[in-house]
Parts: C-alpha cells; structure tokens; sequence
C-alpha cells in the first residue's frame, strides 16, 4: 500500500461509514421492525438532494443543511409510513417500492437541478470551527461520528421499552395488538427515525463525492442496502455496519486487486463482480441467515 | 465500541502525512471511459477501438513515450462514469483522460477532472456550456461542437426549401442543443418538438404523432441503439414513403446501417467527416481500420483517432514533459497534427473550427451501405458560443 | 386530435398490456399458489430474449427461434424451481424477496458472460413493414402480430385455467392451498409444472419485444416492478385480475406517454413538457395501484375469499 494512495482509501473508508450509517437505519425497521421496506432508497436520496439542493443554492453550511436533510427525510417517512403501513405483507412491500419510483421519477425530472445527469457540487458542506471537510481526513472523522452516533443511538434505541415493543410487534403483530400496543403507532415512529438516521447519511453521501443523481433513489439501492443488512446481520446491532463494509470491500477488492490465478481461469472475472456477490448473497440467505454477525456470535456462544 | 475503531484511525491519520514521492514521467497514462455495454456500446467501441489503434499504429506510443490505456466502462451510468474518473485519477495517477460518448456521464465526470488540473480531450461529446459562459482550459474538444451537425442539418432544410419538419431529441443537454442548433438555421415551420426520453427504445407514441402532424421530413438526434430502433419503427410503420428523413451525421452512420441496412438508402445527413474524404491521413486511416477490424469505421471512430494524434502531438512538442500542464496546453491549442478530416484548428474556447459536409447514404464500389460526400454546407465554421467564453 | 391518432396510441396500448399479462399471469400465479414472492421473473423474460436470439440466429427462421426458445426457458424455469425455488416456500418473505433478488444479480452476470452484453434480434423482414386495416389507417404489422398472439395466449390460459382438469386443481389450491394438499393434490409437481408455464409465458414476452425494445442484460428488471404492480391490482393469484390489471397498466402507461406531453406542452416549454409527460405517466400508474388498493385492498379480483 503505498503513501500516494492513502487518500483514495480514506476516501473509500468514508464512503464505507455513510453507507454503514444508510444500511443500520434500514436495520432498524427490517432487522428490529420486520417491516420490509424496498423504499428505503427514498429517505437517503431525499437528504441527498436536500443537502445538495441547498448546497448549490448558495448555503454552504453544514448546521444548516443536513439537519434540513434530516427534517426532510424525517417528513417524507412520516408521509409515506402513514400510508404505507396501514398495509401489510406483499401489500406493504409494493406501496414503499411505488413511492420509492414516484420519488425517482420526480427528482429525475427536475431538469433544474440537472435531472438524470445529476447534480454536481462545487465544495462539501462547511461546519466551520476550523475545520475543512474538503480534506479526505477530516470527513473521514466526521463520517466516523456520523455513525458512532447512529450505533449509539440503535444500541439505545433497542435496548428500551420502545425498542422492545417494535420487536415483539416483530415476532408476532396481532399479539401485540391485542395486549393493547398502539401498533400503528410504534411502527410509524420507527419508519420515521430510520428515515431521519437515512437522510443524514444521503446528506454525508452527497457532501462526500460531490454529486448527486436520480440512481440514488432507485429502488435497486433499496435492494443493494437490504443485502448489506442482510449480509452483516438483520436485526443484529453490527449488521449494518459489517455489511457495508463486507460488500463494498468485496466490490473494491474485486475490483482493482487482480488475483492472477483467478484471471488465469476466469478472465475479467474483476468485470462480473455482482456474480460473486449474488452468489454470496444467496448462500446466506440459503445457509446462513443470521448473517456474517450471526456467525461471529455463534461462535462466541458455542 | 468507540476504541476499536481508534486504533486504524489513528494508524490512517499517520498514513496521512507521509511525504508522496515525486513521480518522473516515464510514461504517459491515459483514463479511457466510455460506454462500452448496452445498446449504445457500438459508439464507445468504436472511439476505443480508433484509439488504440492510433496507438499502436505508433509503436504503443503518444509523443515518443510509452502509452498505457486504463480501460473502462461507464455502462451508460452518469454515477458509474464519475466513479471510474476519481479511480483514474486519484488511484491510477492518469495524465489524460478521456473517452466519454454522451454529455451526460461526461458533464458528470469532468469536474473530477478539471479539480485535479487533469486535461480532459474529448473525443465526442462537446456541450454548449462547455463552449461558452463554463469555458474550462482543461477541456478540448477533438470532435465539434455539439450543435455543429445539427445547424448544418437545418441549414441543409431551409436550402432544400422542406416547409414543414417535425423534431425528435432525447431529453437531455445534448438533445437540447441539438434541436437549438436546428432550429437556428432552419427557417420553416417546426410541426413539433418532442424530446424523449434517454434510453428510451420504443417509439410507437411518437411516431403515431408524427404520422398525425404529417410533416415533410423528420429531424431526429438519437445516437447509437435509439437511432436504430426508432428507423427501424419509422419504417415499419410506413412513414418512410411520405415523410423524408434528415439525421445528423452519426445518426446515419455505420454503426446504424450495419443495423438498419437497406431502408437507410436515401437518406439526407450532415457530417464533418466521412469515409471518402480526400486526404492522406484519412485514407491511411480507413484502410488501417478496415483491416485490424475488418468493418468501416464511424464518424465516431475518426474523433477517436484524431484524438490519439492530437495527444500525441502535443506530448512530442512539450519533449514527453508532460509534467508542465501549461505547455501540455498550449501545445494541444496549437494542434499541429494531421487530422483526418482534413485541416484542424481550434477556436479560442478550445472547440475546433472546421467544414461540415451534406451526405447521403448510397452504395460504394463494393455494393456496401455507405455515407457518400455530396457537398460543402459550412465552410470554417465555428460555435454560437464562443463569444460567451472568457478564454483568450 | 384526429380518429387514427387515438385508434394507433390505443393499439399501442392494447399491444403493451397484453405482452404485461404474459408477465403478469406466471408471476401471479407462482405468488397467489405457492405464496412466493419471486424476483427473478425478470430474469426469465430476459433468458427467453436470449434464447430466442440465439436459436433464431442458429435456425435462420424467427418462427423456429421463437418457438423453440419457449420450452428451453420452461425447463430452465423447472430446473430453477427444482433447485434452488423449491427451498424458499417454507420461509417467510423477506428471505424469499432476498433469494431472488440474488438471483437477479446471478442471472444477469451469468447472461453477460455467456452471451455478452446484447445480442441482436430483429423483426423478421416478412413483418417489418406497415399493414392497412383501414383507409388512412396503417399500423406496423409486427405489433399486429403481438397483439394477436397475446390475445391467443390470453385466450388459451383461460380455458385452461376455467375448464381443464388442470386448471381446477390451480384455482383450488389459489383459492385455499391447505384444503387443496388435504384433497390429495399432489402439489410439488403441480408447482413444478406451474412455474415451467410461467417460464415458458415470459419466453414468449421477451422473445417477441426483443425486437421492439433491447435484447440486454437487466432488461427486466423495469419490466418486473410494473407485473408487480399489475398483480397488485389485479389481485393475487387471479387470471382475470392479471389480464384486467395489464390492460389498465397498459393503457394508463400509453396514454400518459402519448397524451401528457401535448397537454403540458400547451402550457409549458417543449423540454419540460417532454420530461414531464412520462414522469407523471410512471406516477399515474403507481397511483391507479393505491388507489385501487384503497379501495379494494384484496385487488380488483381477489382468488381467496
């Protein structure tokens, strides 16, 4: 590993924690919530563009645009949970996909704020205080908080009465009912939280590569976050981070680390990454499903 | 939880202030990005193709140094051709770079670029921002202006007298200057203006409008996989026999005859190239082509080989020091190499002026589809933006 | 706004529906029967496209790829559902929705490496020219074509479904699976032999709008989401709400293509019109599916209850 390149892997670590941050809010309504939501996309794309919008309107602080970005995504759940959750199954799969798509859709054609060629940003949101987050190693730390707090906040968050409700409500949604929990309730204030934790972490995103674009939305990003949950652990405080990291390492590793004997027998290999990681995906999901943290504690307990 | 993560933090942050080491140039290391993979691969291909070629052809080579070519494919993605760029740039070190077919993923990649004082030469895609109010010395374009083809078409229309031609552009930057570029020097009736969208591959819609508005002829920029399925429609359902059909050059070229094949035959197109342009370095490249490839190249295939030429004049006249961005820039202004379309220089924006041709598609000696030259529609012509553009 | 401009766009929107039900038909049926959420239907609509390409350029007759590639995707699909499918009944959603995401990504790379990116399918020259139906009225012969066969195999799935044998025991275990087993239904063949149809129905979508469209690696993946929402409406595990479902989808889809633009572009420049014009056509049709849901959440033509 050579000096020169240290930044491109500060660069990459970064990206490692947002995308930690995004896959630990999905965390929170799949792994504890057991709703599975493929709109999840929705909430980091609309900090994304909040943060950006404002950025390339001129307000250049951080204080001031991600906690817009927060607000904005925070409301954007409240609007799409109260529909959504009135329904359930197949049903409630299908409704988030569809506002996740109308979402895409919309921000595709806003032409103004360059609609599918995305929006590229001049500087990274400012916090001030002396620092710069145009430096690789200074948004590395922040990044860094960014998802210490989330973890915090998860760890938290599980740990409490309302945490333990939202999981019995998980386990069994009727029993839940009939002891006299406001389901409702409970799950539309958990969509709403993991989709605050998910704008925050489209705002960092935004801020980090300095643009934006409609495919942040898609509901294929729904499915790449879900199969880093998946991957790290649903319903296990790690897992988002885990997968994050096990995905995009995998992807990186693949990618620009040419195993020879491997190209020797398959060549460009390095072009069909996503072989490699279906694979994978699907071996887990077939064998084991408690994820790579699920794993790793298993052999804690054994 | 907070320790653990300190610990390769810190051994990061150390990693940080590291000296870089200086990097002598040895070699010259170009970024190649473009769209290699679906309906529209057949254009990057091209560009890529032309490219190496060129490369080879002067012993693996640009200005006397040794090239390397990184190689990528931006799959018609904006966010994927931005992400290849910072690898480029920041993890392969290139010193050029280059490639991108559509305005899109290039305007989403660029500024990677320009941040880094990395020259960018494009081999197609050459927006109007880009040529006027956002001028960016670290951007040429070795390929026209994009509203070039499109104002001869429509110069082409008003001289041929057609009253009334109904337009079609995919919804996005390119698309929208192409139709501007029209409409500037055409001077009939516009029985419409759709813009469609980007990708798209079905155009019943549109072509039931089309045959609704019954217009004289039909003016459409789709490049690459649109081009071809939108022909193919038009002819299936029988609108080529009442409605002419007028395209920008590459819309008619090799790549959609091959597809098309012979309901192309007739139809009217404006270039600054083509196969049978009279001069040296063009037949030299023609021939080379055929033969490496064994198919005609496209307009797309001789910016991409004009472009190699040009780095690799500029590289020989700042003595392979590619180092000094300044010099590396003044020698691309200058542009002292043999272009296969014949005469190359550029405008103070860094987009070149150069003559456009009317073409037709008939048959060469062979029987072959091909683009025939049949006259001069602009003599030297530069952008309408030029003016807009702060650079000397 | 003449009489043949609506008559064309309507063709067009009749075409694209039915080639949707055949999409829509599998998928309801492997989700309404077998309770399984499946995502890589895409996939095999994109395997029958590549199929068909090949055996078309391997027999030089478009009607001979065509039809051979159906029951080469159906022992495809069988082969899937014998060996990686079969597992997923028993476990709940969400692992399904995952499993067959991954396979997705598995399909689709494997594609790319077999075949490639693309491959080239055309419309067979016999059919690529335009048809009179009436004075002044032509439409290409090819889409005649799809709709036709579409309106066939709508046809034909109905008698299966409403008169054989067959098709009892499909509707029986639609409408009440356990009662069905307990009626000695022998139903891992049944499944089995369901989901080749499937297969074989997405064979015949994808075959005949490679040509139309791309023949492409992911190019169902946008096609999926829409039978999605199709069986959604239409109710799951309902041949009827399936092919009422894709026609509205279909029609809701074209209108909002065609019409939208000319309506903003009364008000709004053409550039905004044009990007408007499909992007509330998407929208409209994913609120035709809440709105459906809402008031009826079963769908329009629930197979239980």
């Amino acid at each position: 590993m050579q000096a020169e390149h240290h930044g491109y892997y500060l660069s990459f670590a970064s990206r490692i924690f947002i995308y930690a941050l995004a896959a630990t809010s999905l965390n929170l309504i799949l792994g504890y919530g057991g709703m599975i939501s493929f709109g999840h996309a929705a909430f980091v794309g609309t900090g994304a563009y909040v943060s950006s919008i404002l950025l390339s309107e001129g307000v250049a602080s951080a204080w001031i645009g991600w906690p817009a970005a927060v607000a904005a995504s925070s409301l954007a759940a409240l609007a799409i949970g109260a529909v959504s959750l009135r329904t359930r199954g197949v049903y409630f799969i299908m409704i988030t996909l569809a506002f996740a798509q109308m979402a895409f859709f919309l921000v595709n054609s806003m032409k103004a704020y360059g609609g599918d060629e995305g929006l590229s940003l001049r500087e990274r949101a400012s916090v001030g205080l002396g620092v710069d987050l145009g430096s690789d190693l200074a948004f590395y730390y922040a990044a860094l908080a960014a998802l210490a707090a989330g973890l915090y906040g998860l760890h938290r968050l599980a740990h409490s009465r309302f945490g333990r409700v939202i999981q019995a409500i998980r386990e069994n949604e009727d029993r839940a009912e009939a002891i006299g929990f406001p389901v409702y309730r409970y799950k539309l204030a958990c969509f709403v939280i993991a989709g605050a934790a998910g704008g925050l972490a489209g705002a960092l995103l935004a801020s980090h590569g300095k643009y934006v674009n409609p495919n942040v939305l898609h509901w294929t990003q729904s499915g790449t976050l879900m199969v880093m949950v998946i991957l790290g652990g649903v319903g296990r405080l790690w897992g988002g981070v885990i997968g994050a990291a096990a995905l995009l390492g995998l992807e990186d590793l693949i990618a620009n680390h040419r195993v020879d004997w491997l190209a020797a027998v398959f060549p460009n290999y390095q072009q069909h990454a996503s072989l490699g990681v279906g694979t994978v995906l699907l071996a887990i999901v077939l064998f084991a499903p408690q994820g790579i943290a699920g794993m790793l504690a298993r052999r804690k307990h054994a | 939880m907070t320790k653990q993560l300190l610990a390769p933090a810190l051994v990061w942050a150390v990693a940080g202030w590291l000296p870089l080491p200086v990097q002598a140039a040895d070699k010259v290391k170009i970024g190649f990005i473009s769209t290699l993979s679906g309906p529209s691969a057949a254009l990057g291909v091209d560009i890529r193709d032309a490219f190496l070629l060129a490369v080879k052809m002067n012993g693996g080579k640009l200005g006397g140094l040794p090239a390397e070519v990184v190689v990528g494919d931006d799959q018609f993605k904006p966010d994927v051709g931005r992400q290849l760029a910072e690898k480029n740039i920041k993890l392969d070190k290139v010193n050029f770079l280059t490639g991108f077919v559509f305005s899109n993923i290039m305007l989403a990649s660029v500024p990677v670029a320009f941040e880094n004082k990395i020259i960018y030469v494009s081999p197609n895609a050459a927006p109007s921002p880009l040529a006027g109010k956002q001028c960016n010395p670290y951007f040429f374009a070795a390929s026209w202006p994009n509203d070039a083809y499109h104002e001869a078409a429509g110069q082409y229309a008003t001289t041929r007298g057609y009253q009334a031609v109904y337009m079609l552009a995919p919804n996005y930057q390119a698309g929208k200057d192409s139709l501007e570029g029209f409409k500037r020097f055409y001077k009939g009736t516009i029985a419409g203006e759709v813009y469609t969208q980007l990708g798209q591959l079905d155009y019943s819609a549109e072509l039931a409008q089309v045959r609704a508005a019954k217009p004289e002829a039909v003016y459409i920029f789709l490049p690459g996989g649109m081009g071809v399925n939108f022909i193919k429609q038009f002819v299936a359902a029988g609108l080529s026999k009442d409605v002419q059909l007028i395209t920008p050059g590459f819309s008619s070229d090799q790549d959609i005859i091959r597809a098309v094949g012979d309901p192309m035959l007739g139809t009217f197109d404006a270039a600054h190239w083509a196969l049978d342009l009279d001069n040296a370095a063009n037949r030299k490249f023609v021939a080379e082509f055929e033969k490496e490839y064994k198919r005609l190249p496209t307009v797309y295939a001789s910016q991409g080989y004009d472009t190699a030429l040009l780095i690799d004049s500029a590289v020989r006249e700042v003595k392979g020091r590619i180092e000094d961005t300044e010099g590396v820039r003044k020698a691309l202004k200058a542009a002292k190499f043999q272009s296969v379309r014949g005469s190359f220089r550029f405008n103070r924006n860094q987009y070149p002026i150069q003559n456009y041709y009317l073409r037709v598609v008939g048959k060469d000696s062979q029987g072959r589809l091909v683009n025939k030259t049949m006259g001069t529609i602009f003599k030297d012509r530069g952008d309408a933006y030029v003016q807009e553009c702060p650079m000397k | 706004m003449s009489w043949i401009l609506i008559v064309e766009q309507s063709l067009n929107g009749l075409q694209f529906g039915l080639m949707l039900f055949l999409l829509a038909a599998g998928l309801t049926l492997v989700f309404g029967i077998m309770d399984m959420i499946n995502l890589a239907h895409g996939s095999l609509y994109m395997l029958g496209a590549f199929l068909a390409a090949t055996l078309v350029q391997a027999t030089g007759s478009f009607a001979a790829g065509v039809l051979l590639a159906i029951p080469a995707t159906a022992v495809l699909g069988m082969l899937l559902e014998v060996s990686v499918l079969r597992t997923l009944y028993a476990r709940d959603h969400l692992s399904q929705v995952l499993a067959t995401f991954a396979l997705i990504l598995i399909f689709n790379e494997a594609v790319r490496i077999i075949w490639g990116p693309d491959m080239p399918l055309s419309v067979p020259a016999a059919l690529s020219g335009p048809v009179q139906l009436l004075p002044g009225m032509v439409y290409p012969a090819y889409r005649l074509l799809i709709i036709g066969v579409g309106a066939a195999v709508a046809g034909a799935l109905y008698l299966l479904v409403a008169r054989t044998r067959i098709g009892m025991l499909v509707r029986a275990g639609a409408s009440n699976r356990e009662m069905a087993l307990a009626m000695g239904v022998n139903i891992p063949r049944l499944f089995t032999l369901l989901f080749g149809v499937g297969a074989g129905l997405c064979a015949v979508a994808g075959a005949l709008l490679g040509p139309l469209f791309a023949v492409q690696v992911g190019m169902g993946e946008n096609i999926l989401i829409l039978a999605f929402v199709v069986i959604v409406i239409g109710g799951i595990g309902s041949i009827r709400g399936a092919l009422v479902g894709s026609l509205l989808v279909g029609i809701v889809d074209t209108i909002g293509r065609a019409f939208l633009p000319l309506l903003f572009g009364i008000f709004f420049q053409p550039r905004v019109a044009s990007a408007a014009g499909p992007a509330i056509a998407s929208v409209l049709v994913y609120l035709l599916m809440a709105l459906v849901l809402y008031i009826k959440p079963q769908g329009l033509f629930p197979a239980r209850g």
